[in-house]
């Protein structure tokens, strides 16, 4: 299953699917980080609203891809993290610690516009 | 294969989502709530995880359980590779989360309501767990 990326001016918006294999997910590091360097973008957005699990190795992929993309110079903001998994990932014991958060791609968009202001 | 279990066999990464999709779509039938579902989901999701990455294939088998006054779900994730060696240790938080080939043990118990390890090196490992329905 292929992860979406959709280029918004400066921005990449990646929407996750339900579904999503560790094959899936890797996929989606490597896509990511391809379209990062070719388009030279300032901020990735991973939208999660519709992934009803989010597992270790699924937290794990979404730290790596916000370190990686970072190391190029570019911020990425998680969004829609469902109330239920933030439950369930909380009791598992997961965080996305050093990871931006927001409620939805517009709150999203908002904070990687406000970012990137204030590095130009 | 008693009346109502659910199998799925771990043979792939494809498989753990399958897993996770049975177990919440039992859970769902059964009545569980959303929270509940996602726990049931999740703790699935690491066990057939950990089977993959520790035996490489076994089984995860699901149903629905009835307490003398309560309903449940009961799911049992079995393999047959090398084992665990030290239980203790596995079912300690650092041991499993912060590591990038964690376990896991310790988060799985928290999802779900009763958590039983049984495992003999060389010989295979079987999680038990339970969830009550609230």
């Amino acid at each position: 299953m292929e992860v979406p990326i959709l280029k918004q001016g400066e921005f990449l918006i990646a929407m996750f699917q339900a579904a999503l294999s560790d094959a899936d997910l890797e996929n989606l590091r490597r896509g990511l980080l391809q379209q990062v360097v070719k388009f030279r973008s300032r901020g990735v957005i991973v939208d999660v609203t519709a992934m009803d699990v989010m597992d270790s190795f699924a937290s794990r992929t979404l730290r790596e891809i916000a370190h990686m993309i970072r190391l190029r110079g570019a911020e990425t903001v998680i969004v829609g993290i469902q109330p239920e998994v933030a439950f369930a990932m909380v009791q598992l014991g997961l965080t996305l610690e050093g990871v931006s958060t927001a409620l939805d791609l517009e709150e999203g968009l908002a904070y990687l516009i406000e970012k990137s202001k204030m590095t130009d | 294969m008693p009346a109502g279990e659910i199998r799925v066999v771990i043979n792939s990464d494809q498989d753990i989502v399958s897993a996770r999709q049975e177990g919440r779509a039992l859970a769902t039938k059964l009545g569980f709530s959303g929270v509940d579902a996602t726990f049931i989901a999740t703790a699935i999701s690491e066990l057939a995880r950990n089977i993959l990455a520790y035996a490489g294939k076994g089984e995860i088998t699901m149903q629905a359980i009835h307490g003398s006054n309560r309903e449940g779900i009961l799911v049992v994730a079995s393999d047959a590779g090398p084992g665990i060696r030290d239980i203790q240790q596995a079912l300690r938080d650092g041991f499993s989360t912060s590591g990038s080939l964690g376990l896991g043990l310790p988060g799985v118990r928290r999802l779900m309501d009763e958590f039983e390890i049984r495992s003999r090196p060389g010989r295979g490992t079987v999680v038990s767990v339970k969830k009550w329905k609230q």
